[in-house]
């Protein structure tokens, strides 16, 4: 499309000065070209829908003119469902097979319509709205294949979403002539309204041999755990109404209840309850005396006055989802996707999707027989929780109930988890909306844990060609008790380091390691070298530090394993002026960086600096060779939600020997720079991680009234 | 001139077309693969259907949601509470769920209570079956009165069930079903490890359960009654009984893969069931990496099975050591063996090695998620028991109940009891894990013991500074003192609310109540005699900030062990390092005022009361048991220590020689109910950034405490 552009813009100007006969000859063939191209550009870059529409409507017609197929009287039936099937029972997941993306495979049945000996249908709808829905969305979806060899979970395309619909016998015999049948193996089906007069069973009453069931209603007893999947019943209105997210917090009404086929035992235990407790409750029915044309599912009434349906669910903290016939109720759709806590009362209901997700965080369960306490239970529940749960529920619907899709896809997702449980989406994947997500830590670190003293640490001094300050640091180094190794990072690729002989000589290994660029990264990298968990970066100007306040910083290192602890301490601030944040290096109170030319911190974190950084900030600090220390204080703080520790009394930080020239961190303009990156990182992050504190670690007895020489660590902010 | 602009058109005309031809002739990739793949559907090559689902527009029917008409239908013939009690007649043994077969009303009245049977003359209990007793009788949920009792657990040994051992209970049916409560099982808890025997190893108890609940080591999805049953792991006899070892994890190190990457060391059968499994392993085993051994040397006779292999593989498995190869490897492999269950389980949990995984990142957090479940739910019979009756506690609180979330994160369940709050907010765990903060403001909770006579006393002074500070909501005197309450213009005047609670017994742990009045996340305790500045207490409280599942604090205290005397040690002398910072100037969050009384037991609260003292001992026990962390210490004036053990009004409890040793034999008791000892030292103070620091005394922030 650029293209065409450009050559229009720059034809016009050539053509005047042409003759006519050629001008015509040029116009029409570049017109044609150009056209040609437009064309071209709009089919290449046309959303799908146009490039599929060709098929579609030949799709289209397939579906009125899907085979018929007749079922003779005498065509086998499927044994009813076998309440013991389990995965590794009544599913083959050898046919899932090793697959590198660990995802399943699943096969679509063609539509077929099935007619029994007189030509009467298995189905008085056919294949509904909504089966067709979850059908192509699977058909779109990454699950999806043709190839019936390939496949290991097969979706029939007969439509058993609405039990009432079926006729049982037949249905059961058509699934039974399914070509890969199979007694049912890996075959799955979607019901969403089970059972029928007058018991109501929970459970697709069709004969299904071992098939498995993504069941909309089902109870305890019919629940086959690890087997089947509990599904919601899909309510038509999350497609009709837009209700826009509410804010979490009180509403109008603390209960609300809108069902309008309540058993009267209940009903009138809710009107007690509105008696006892007043205008918090409102309990809504059928409006009786609707003029005509109105939509009723749209509408319910209290005495007379008419209320918006479902919009009036956003009006109140918790709504009512009582049990009908079935379990499974829509209205828990409609009252997650108003964001109103759903109290669910429905004894021995599975709820949707619970095998993994955590209603307890988004809805309030209460056994029918204690109907009467509800008000009670639910005031006993404190305000922010009530907060969280309506975020919560209104994160479920948007993810799990909204569509037909959200439903058949998490299903699929479901099988796929047990079928490659070690690649199983976690419980935060499933559970956390993505506010959560987005606030929250997940910390690699996690257990808590004081490493033992003895591994020691290995410390690392990123070095380019100051041999003679490097010299003093390793020396000044070895002489702390707890360091296991010396590993130098060479980074100067002119220049050789020292022979082997002009090096200090120290108690512990000491390796030099030659760089292939001179990137500041470099000193982060996670050499094989180190094989302590904790690391000490150190610069080679870092003389000033005694032995005393290294293996202090240790100490804390093994208290506070999972953050940096380091020795020069920084501050972010933000500078209202300019609106933007600011790096401070003077004395303050606060804390909320440690440079990391003097830190100890987890092997972990040159792992994450390395392969886990985010955006290109890795490559703007080697492209800057400045802020590396910056960008690693953001990544830990980031991932663990914690603040660096400062340990001991500030020092000077300038080393006698280097000049302002040669000592980075001296440089003016490298200051302004600092500033720059942190508000660089803070929009790569898209936040800003760091903690700030005020507080630093001194030793238990620092410049208290105590023998020195009782100390442990008595040499402690010595100049 | 002109022909060199026809060239050029020409030329870019040509252009054009090339570019036409290119985009037209070659399709772009996304479509391509989807069209190409239809293609190949459609051609009806081999066995493919030839027909993709039709994405089809037409008006289809909607599938009729919502079940209104229906349940009207419904509603008019079936009563809700009658179909309630067909359910609970018809949904029986195998079938069994709470629903069915437990009667939630026996817990309404009391709660959740326990109560075990009498043991019986003449009855011999397994080692494993006492312990599992001892802890639920040394439980809060225990209670000697079956009128109380919501759950009935039998002392009866019901632990093996293998008719060949040793510790094989005969006659139980009979025995059982004489029990003048048994009641058809309802109610009740069946402890079992192993069932069945050679050849077939069923699961079958060797007598008629009813409706009773079973805990069950090696239960299949075939017999487990899901939301009734309880599957709890195998356990040796050896077991301890509570606090167990820690788990053998001690470094997180990177990259995280080990000497071998699965191991297994076990029995092969040879024959019969669960043969298949550790028969098959040899296939897998290479002796670098992957390190899967069997022996076939088992029972008595097992030459009569010998096969082929056998003498290779018993070579094999003589080669290597056992522990050695757990603590080297990454993943353990846990087979099945006669029974589902196996020791190597709770093994393969202490030495952190996991079953199966890939990634890195995955083997670290899996690793350390081992530890977790170890030390909080594995370590000890206790834990095994309490969290069996914690789960079935959480099926009868039901809307109170834990979310996953509290189960599977430090520090689990049996540390975060429900009925305090069933919001994660409410506890201070999971503050970085939900993303918010600690609400910014303290309650100072005074415990108060000398009458107040003079207007000069201690008392009044940290009333005042206390309330001085910024983060003060407000300030709770426990009045513990036998004179009666001072007149109410007694107290001085503060801008935040002072609250008078008249301490019921005037026993020590009641400073430690969860008192309704509490509504801070944050609590300071003061002793009436602590000097503190203003500027101190606003400093701990920022610290408390950074750690609010901690113990932040002033005066700290270390422990020790004393190998002469083979117990431990208490310590107030100045050390370097510290394990316990006493509550009379401390700031922890309100939790653990709820955990202190209702998560320990009452011999322990007891035993403080009585000697009116210990309980900020306890209350360190408790709270680095449940972080497994140190507390805090951060700096103070240094005159305070003096004041606090010197000549104040409450000398008489730190003058008293007792006191001391007191606090010994108190550490020593903590100890042993905790079975091992939770407290951890620290190094390390928490100071201001610029404290004593060379620089100007107004560029600091934190001044008094530098101030002699």
């Amino acid at each position: 499309m650029c293209a065409s552009v450009k050559y229009s813009s720059r034809g016009p100007a050539l053509i005047p000065r042409m003759k006519t006969k050629h001008r015509i000859y040029y116009i029409t063939l570049f017109s044609v070209v150009l056209l040609g191209l437009i064309a071209t550009g709009m089919f290449q870059f046309w959303p799908h829908s146009i490039e599929s529409s060709p098929e579609w409507t030949l799709d289209r017609r397939s579906v009125h003119d899907a085979p018929l197929v007749k079922l003779p009287v005498s065509s086998p039936i499927p044994e009813r469902g076998d309440l013991s099937c389990r995965m590794h029972t009544c599913f083959d997941v050898y046919r899932c097979g090793y697959n590198p993306k660990n995802r399943i495979k699943v096969y679509i049945y063609p539509l077929q319509r099935f007619v029994d000996e007189v030509g009467v249908p298995i189905s008085s709808t056919g294949l509904s709205r909504e089966y067709n829905d979850l059908l192509s969305a699977i058909s779109d979806s990454d699950f999806y294949t043709d190839d019936v060899t390939r496949a290991c979970l097969f979706v029939p395309s007969i439509d058993v979403l609405n039990q009432n619909s079926l006729r049982i016998r037949e249905t059961a015999q058509a699934l039974a002539m399914l070509p890969r049948w199979d007694k049912g193996m890996n075959h799955l089906l979607f019901n969403m309204l089970p059972g029928g007069p007058p018991d109501y069973n929970t459970a697709l009453d069709v004969p299904r041999d071992r098939a498995l069931l993504a069941g909309g209603g089902f109870s305890t007893w019919t629940y086959r755990q690890g087997y089947d999947v509990s599904i919601p019943v899909y309510s038509p209105l999350s497609a009709e109404v837009d209700l826009p997210e509410k804010q979490p917090g009180p509403r109008r009404y603390f209960i609300l209840s809108s069902q309008t086929a309540i058993h009267r035992e209940y009903r009138t235990e809710l009107e007690r309850l509105k008696e006892e407790n007043g205008e918090a409750l409102l309990l809504l029915d059928k409006c009786s005396n609707l003029s005509q044309g109105m939509a009723s599912a749209r509408k319910r009434c209290y005495k007379g006055q008419v209320y918006d349906y479902p919009q009036i669910l956003q009006e109140s903290s918790f709504c009512v989802v009582l049990r009908g016939a079935r379990l499974g109720q829509a209205t828990l759709s409609d009252v997650l996707q108003a964001g109103c806590v759903p109290v669910i009362m429905a004894d021995s209901y599975i709820l949707p999707f619970s095998e993994v997700l955590d209603w307890k965080r988004a809805s309030v369960v209460i056994p029918e027989e204690k109907l009467p306490e509800m008000y009670t239970i639910l005031k006993s529940i404190p305000h922010r929780q009530v907060e969280e749960m309506q975020r919560q529920a209104r994160w479920f619907w948007e993810a799990y109930f909204r569509s037909m899709k959200a439903i058949g896809l998490t299903t699929l997702q479901i099988i796929n988890d047990r079928i490659y449980p070690y690649a199983a989406r976690t419980y935060e994947e499933w559970n956390n909306p993505p506010v959560v997500k987005w606030s929250s830590v997940s910390n690699p670190l996690f257990l808590p844990l004081i490493p033992p003293r003895s591994p020691g640490f290995t410390a690392v001094v990123l070095t380019y060609d100051r041999v003679e300050s490097l010299f003093r640091v390793i020396t000044e180094i070895s002489k702390v008790p707890s360091l296991a190794k010396l590993l130098v990072v060479w980074n100067n690729q002119n220049k050789s380091p020292p022979e082997e002989s002009l090096w200090p000589k120290i108690a512990v290994p000491l390796r030099v390691v030659r760089t292939k660029e001179n990137k500041l990264s470099n000193r982060f990298f996670p050499f094989d070298e180190i094989e302590t968990e904790a690391v000490l970066a150190i610069d080679d100007d870092i003389i000033m530090l005694t032995s005393d306040e290294l293996q202090f910083g240790y100490e804390v290192w093994r208290e506070f394993p999972d953050r940096l602890v380091g020795y020069p301490g920084r501050l972010h601030l933000w500078d209202h002026e300019m609106g933007k944040w600011k790096y401070e290096s003077e004395w303050t109170n606060e804390v909320s960086m440690v440079l990391t030319g003097a830190a100890f911190y987890h092997k972990y974190f040159n792992y994450l600096y390395t392969y886990k950084m985010p955006g290109d900030i890795k490559n703007w600090v080697d492209a800057h060779m400045n802020c590396e220390d910056i960008a690693m204080n953001f990544l830990v703080a980031n991932i663990t939600g914690k603040a660096p520790i400062k340990v001991t009394p500030r020092k000077k930080f300038k080393c006698p020997e280097c000049t302002a020239i040669d000592g980075l961190s001296l440089d003016q303009t490298h200051m302004v720079e600092r500033s720059e990156c942190i508000n660089k990182f803070a929009s790569v992050f898209g936040t800003m991680p760091l903690k700030v504190v005020e507080h630093r670690a001194d030793p238990v007895l620092y410049k208290d009234d105590f023998p020195e020489k009782l100390k442990s660590f008595p040499n402690i902010g010595s100049l | 001139m002109q022909a060199k602009k026809r060239y050029l058109i020409s030329l870019l005309t040509g252009a054009s077309l090339v570019l036409l031809l290119y985009f037209g002739g070659v399709p772009g990739p996304a479509p391509a693969t989807s069209r190409h793949e239809r293609a190949r559907g459609g051609g009806g090559g081999g066995r493919r259907s030839g027909q993709p689902w039709p994405h089809a527009s037409e008006p289809f029917q909607p599938f009729s949601p919502g079940d209104e008409t229906d349940t009207e239908e419904y509603n008019a013939h079936v009563s809700p509470r009658q179909k309630r009690e067909v359910h609970a007649s018809v949904y029986r043994g195998k079938r069994c769920r709470m629903d069915s077969c437990f009667d939630f009303s026996l817990c309404r009245r009391n709660g959740f209570k326990v109560y075990v049977y009498p043991q019986q003359k003449g009855e011999k209990i397994s080692e494993s079956y006492q312990s599992i007793l001892a802890a639920i009788e040394g439980s809060r949920f225990y209670t000697s009165d079956p009128s109380q009792a919501c759950l009935f657990v039998l002392s009866l040994d019901t632990l093996d069930r293998d008719q060949l051992s040793p510790h094989y209970v005969h006659n139980l049916k009979s025995k059982v079903q004489s029990l003048p409560l048994w009641n058809d099982g309802r109610n009740h808890l069946v402890f079992n490890l192993y069932s069945g025997t050679w050849p077939d190893y069923t699961e079958d108890l060797g007598f008629d359960i009813g409706q009773a609940m079973l805990a069950k080591a090696s239960v299949s999805t075939e017999n487990f009654r899901p939301g009734f049953d309880v599957s709890i792991p195998l356990f040796p006899k050896e077991h301890p009984r509570s606090g167990g070892e820690r788990g053998h994890l001690r470094a997180n190190s990177i990259p995280p893969f080990r000497k071998y990457m699965l191991v297994f060391k076990g029995k092969r059968y040879l024959t019969g069931i669960g043969s298949d499994t550790r028969n098959a392993l040899y296939h897998v085993h290479n002796a670098e990496d992957v390190v899967l051994l069997t022996t076939c040397k088992h029972g008595k006779d097992w030459q009569k099975h010998k096969d082929a292999r056998c003498d290779k593989d018993n070579a094999e498995y003589d080669k290597y050591d056992y522990r050695e190869m757990l603590h080297n490897s990454t993943f353990c492999l846990v087979p099945r063996g006669r029974r589902l269950g196996s020791f190597r389980f709770l093994e393969a949990l202490q030495i952190p090695s996991t079953v199966r995984s890939i990634h890195q990142d995955k083997i670290l957090a899996l690793r350390q998620q081992t530890q977790f479940l170890w030390e909080a739910y594995f370590s000890s019979v206790e834990k095994i028991v309490l969290t069996t009756l914690e789960i079935i506690q959480d099926r009868v609180l039901q809307h109170t109940a834990r979310s996953s979330l509290m189960w599977n994160s430090h520090p689990g369940g049996l540390f975060t009891l429900p009925q305090y709050s069933s919001y994660l907010g409410d506890f201070p765990f999971y503050y970085a894990g939900l993303g918010i903060k600690p609400y910014p403001k303290f309650t100072a909770v005074i415990h108060a013991v000398t009458p107040l006579v003079s207007q000069s006393q201690p008392i009044l002074k940290l009333l005042v500074a206390v309330a001085k500070s910024q983060y003060c909501a407000q300030i709770i005197v426990l009045w513990n003192c036998d004179k009666p309450l001072p007149a109410k213009h007694r107290w001085p005047a503060t801008s935040v609310p002072v609250i008078v609670i008249e301490g019921e017994n005037k026993v020590m742990s009641s400073r430690f109540q969860p008192y309704e009045s509490i509504i801070t996340d944050a609590v300071l305790s003061l002793d009436e005699d602590t000097v503190l500045s203003t500027t101190e207490v606003d400093f701990a409280f920022t610290v408390w900030q950074s750690f609010p599942e901690r113990i932040v604090g002033y005066p700290a205290r270390s422990h020790f062990w004393d190998s002469n005397k083979e117990r431990w040690g208490y310590t107030s002398k100045w050390t370097n390092d510290y394990s316990m910072v006493l509550t009379g100037a401390a700031i922890y969050h309100r939790y653990y005022h709820y955990l202190y009384t209702h998560f320990l037991p009452s011999s322990l609260k007891n035993m403080v009361d009585q000697l009116a003292n210990c309980e900020d001992i306890l209350m360190n026990f408790l709270v680095s048991a449940v972080t497994k962390l140190p507390p805090i210490k951060v700096t103070q004036k240094k005159q305070y220590k003096e004041t606090m053990m010197g000549q104040s009004s409450r000398a008489s409890r730190w003058a008293d020689p007792d006191h001391f040793a007191q606090r010994q034999t108190c550490m020593n008791k903590f100890a042993s109910w905790f079975g091992g000892m939770p407290l951890v030292h620290s190094q390390m103070r928490l100071d201001p950034v610029l404290f004593k620091d060379q620089v100007s005394i107004l560029r600091k922030k934190y001044r008094e405490i530098e101030r002699l």
